[in-house]
């Protein structure tokens, strides 16, 4: 008796525990979606009062932020540039009384925008406290959130066009949705240049003067010989063959995808066939992007001449915070290249149902409006601001330098690249087809495919990201 | 009256029942409703176009014909046969021959008990951490190619992943080394379970060791060997981490190195459900042949 007493006494409480289990949290859904439903009402009720009054009352402000990005680039500029923001540990901080949450994904295997694209979607039956307040965009894909419900147009967060009037253009046409609605707003302009060892110019061409190495690399023929003339002094003059990727992919003619089907611009096969000589030569190699390989440059030991890249990659990833990099000892100096393009850039939107109206408003202002803010951004972090009338006075100004670029200015080199972007052959499809274009063409630069079986790779591999499309 | 002849016998079967509740509840959830759903998805054209939901739409053996059609396909599964082979050779006569010397009581190995944890090691380490210690450990200015050069075997790097064998055997390599340990401790406990008496006998009649292997111990062990290369050729089929890993997702070079698995990882960037589904429906289908026929011949060995 006793034996069954016991035995009955295990079994219900493993059953109840289980049962308990799975109930308790059935409850707690209940009670959260009854939450949602209460609050989300609340938001609303909010959202429709602040546009109505534009007015900035803390009180109807949600306690959350949460801002979605996949670095901590923007945190940083937070951090050092936005007042009243104060730190809590890497991934919490504190506005006020309101707590800012980041919620970091890496940009790799398209982690970022998956787990972003699950938080927009369910942001309608989430919590206020949960849901989407802030998320970042780079120009590859900055459309598909853009021309769609998710972002808020900024006109309704209360920023008008005088506010960002001083602006660059491209920077705001990028992340205007189709019926010409802006929908984010970026604190950087991206104009590429190409930056370059002083040690290494000084060496193979007596000079680190950047009008004198202009005229080694002032359009691509010349720069093909340069490479043969690096080649001859044991030096590579680019990492990879991918580095110059993006200078060609942002003069093209049209777009990755036209009607439906995928279309491989004349220029882009440019970069092919100069990549392949190059390769082939010996003067890049082939390595991934962001992968140590590719990375080596940074150093003196690695061999490599130029990089190609804007204002962030120079501050930001070309290890110039680490002990014995060039750019540690000063030692890259900027020139305009053989041509003008941009590269990525972090744009802010304000994700449609956000409670924190107020605060989205007065970070979009401060990082991207302040002057002063902006200013200090440029000298404390070398990086180029999207304000046209400051950029222009401090290119002039001969006060500030770049400690990365061994004292030199290198403003009034990005500030004449910046007129001349061109953005109309952007795509939303752009991220998935230079991750796939780039891909496939290392199996014909490293000899496993001809080009022909190269560029069906290619093929295969979008239609794979992109079933709609046909090629 | 019934009631009370019942009331004498004790019962234990519904305590089994409740018992098995916990592994019912589990296996139906983690299981079996991601098994049906995968199978019905696979009849719907159902993905995801940047933010744009398209379908579900009932399109009935569409995925599966535009599958099969697909001339890739093959090319994945010969992808992912060839690394399993590449890995599973080498991985079978190094397991027979560790478990044939410490299954022999006559060599008296002494640290058994430390060698045969080693062995079993690789495994305990997660795939993609292994994977990615061999990115960094081969890549073009890694230190594998340094060693190489400064010993003078080649002059430049050698570039691993840009070279199709170099690829698929350094995933065949990594495979090996995770699973020699665990197919040895298998046929161990075959070598084992056969009748010492077997051996004596053998040994009695002037077999030499070379003999006894060959005429008593693989035919004796035939049943369990049969077992291990079934349920490897089973994992191989679903060879996923460690390929993608290495050639970051890509299969490359031109996709030599990418296997059946990885092929439907890559329609889940788009969320395509349907195609991924019918893909798995096919891999099930093929998992649960040769699970059958392990079944048969474990059920056949019962009855001899």
């Amino acid at each position: 008796m006793k034996k069954k007493a016991l035995s009955t006494l295990l079994a219900v409480s493993m059953v109840a525990g289980m049962v308990t289990g799975c109930g308790s949290q059935t409850a707690d859904t209940a009670t959260t979606d009854k939450a949602t439903e209460t609050t989300e009402v609340v938001a609303t009720a909010d959202t429709t009062a602040t546009e109505a009054a534009v007015t900035e009352t803390s009180a109807e402000e949600g306690k959350v932020l949460n801002v979605y990005c996949w670095n901590d680039e923007f945190q940083r500029r937070l951090k050092a540039h936005y007042p009243g923001y104060t730190e809590v540990d890497a991934t919490h901080g504190k506005i006020g009384d309101i707590e800012v949450v980041w919620n970091m994904t890496p940009n790799t295997d398209n982690a970022y925008q998956n787990n972003l694209d699950e938080a927009l979607l369910g942001q309608e039956s989430a919590a206020t406290d949960s849901k989407v307040d802030l998320f970042l965009v780079e120009a590859d894909y900055a459309l598909k959130y853009v021309d769609s419900d998710y972002a808020m147009p900024i006109a309704d967060l209360g920023i008008t066009d005088a506010d960002t009037a001083n602006q660059y253009q491209y920077t705001k046409d990028i992340v205007t949705d189709s019926n010409g609605v802006l929908k984010g707003l970026s604190w950087q302009g991206c104009p590429g240049v190409m930056f370059y060892s002083r040690e290494i110019a000084k060496e193979v061409f007596g000079t680190d003067d950047p009008a004198e190495v202009q005229k080694k690399v002032c359009d691509w023929d010349t720069y093909r010989a340069t490479a043969d003339e690096l080649k001859a002094a044991g030096y590579q003059i680019a990492s990879s063959a991918n580095d110059s990727y993006r200078v060609f992919s942002n003069n093209v003619s049209s777009k990755w995808v036209v009607d439906g089907k995928i279309n491989i611009d004349e220029n882009i096969m440019k970069w092919v066939e100069m990549s392949k000589e190059l390769v082939d030569a010996g003067e890049v190699a082939t390595h991934d992007m962001w992968g140590d390989d590719w990375s080596k440059g940074f150093y003196p030991e690695g061999k490599v001449f130029s990089y190609f890249g804007p204002a962030w990659l120079i501050n930001f990833c070309m290890a110039a915070d680490q002990e014995g990099s060039i750019g540690n000892q000063g030692g890259w100096a900027a020139t305009e290249g053989p041509q003008g393009f941009f590269w990525g850039g972090t744009w802010i939107c304000a994700a449609a149902g956000t409670d924190n109206v107020a605060t989205i408003k007065d970070i979009m202002l401060k990082l991207t409006c302040d002057e002063e803010i902006m200013k200090s951004i440029v000298v404390e972090d070398d990086d180029f601001v999207n304000n046209k009338p400051a950029m222009d006075a401090m290119a002039q100004d001969t006060s500030y330098s770049s400690k990365v670029l061994g004292g030199q200015n290198p403003l009034g080199i990005y500030c004449a690249g910046v007129e001349n972007l061109d953005l109309s052959n952007l795509s939303a499809y752009d991220l998935g087809c230079t991750e796939e274009f780039q891909r496939a063409m290392k199996n014909y630069f490293e000899g496993n495919a001809t080009l022909e079986e190269a560029k069906e790779l290619f093929y295969k591999a979008v239609v794979e990201k992109y079933p709609e499309l046909t090629y | 009256m019934k009631s009370a002849k019942r009331g004498k016998v004790v019962s234990y079967n519904k305590w089994g029942y409740i018992f098995l509740i916990p592994f019912v509840v589990v296996y139906l959830i983690f299981q079996f409703v991601p098994l049906v759903t995968t199978i019905a998805n696979s009849f719907y054209e159902n993905y995801r176009s940047g933010l744009t939901q398209i379908g579900p739409n009932f399109i009935g053996f569409d995925n599966y014909a535009a599958i099969l059609k697909n001339p890739d396909l093959w090319i994945y599964a010969k992808n992912t046969l060839i690394m399993w082979v590449m890995g599973f050779i080498p991985q079978i006569l190094v397991s027979l021959l560790l478990a044939s010397w410490f299954s022999n009581p006559s060599l008296r190995l002494k640290g058994q008990g430390f060698f045969k944890t080693v062995i079993y090691l690789p495994n305990l380490i997660m795939a993609s951490a292994f994977a990615m210690l061999f990115f960094t450990l081969f890549s073009e200015g890694g230190p594998v190619n340094s060693i190489l050069m400064q010993l003078g075997i080649i002059q430049e790097p050698f570039k691993f992943f840009a070279n199709v064998w170099g690829t698929r055997s350094l995933v065949a390599f990594m495979n090996f080394v995770m699973w020699f340990g665990n197919t040895t401790i298998l046929l161990m406990a075959g070598m084992m379970g056969i009748d010492t008496s077997l051996f004596e006998a053998a040994q009695v009649d002037g077999a030499t060791s070379k003999q006894i292997f060959f005429r008593i111990t693989l035919p004796l062990l035939k049943p369990i060997l049969v077992y291990v290369m079934i349920t490897s050729l089973i994992g191989g089929l679903q060879m996923f981490d460690v390929p993608q890993i290495l050639t970051n997702g890509s299969g490359e070079p031109m996709r030599s190195s990418m296997t059946l698995i990885m092929y439907l990882n890559k329609h889940l960037f788009s969320k395509n459900y349907g195609m991924a589904g019918a893909l798995s429906v096919l891999l099930f289908i093929v998992t649960g042949i040769l699970s059958l026929i392990v079944f048969k011949m474990t059920n056949a060995n019962k009855e001899d």
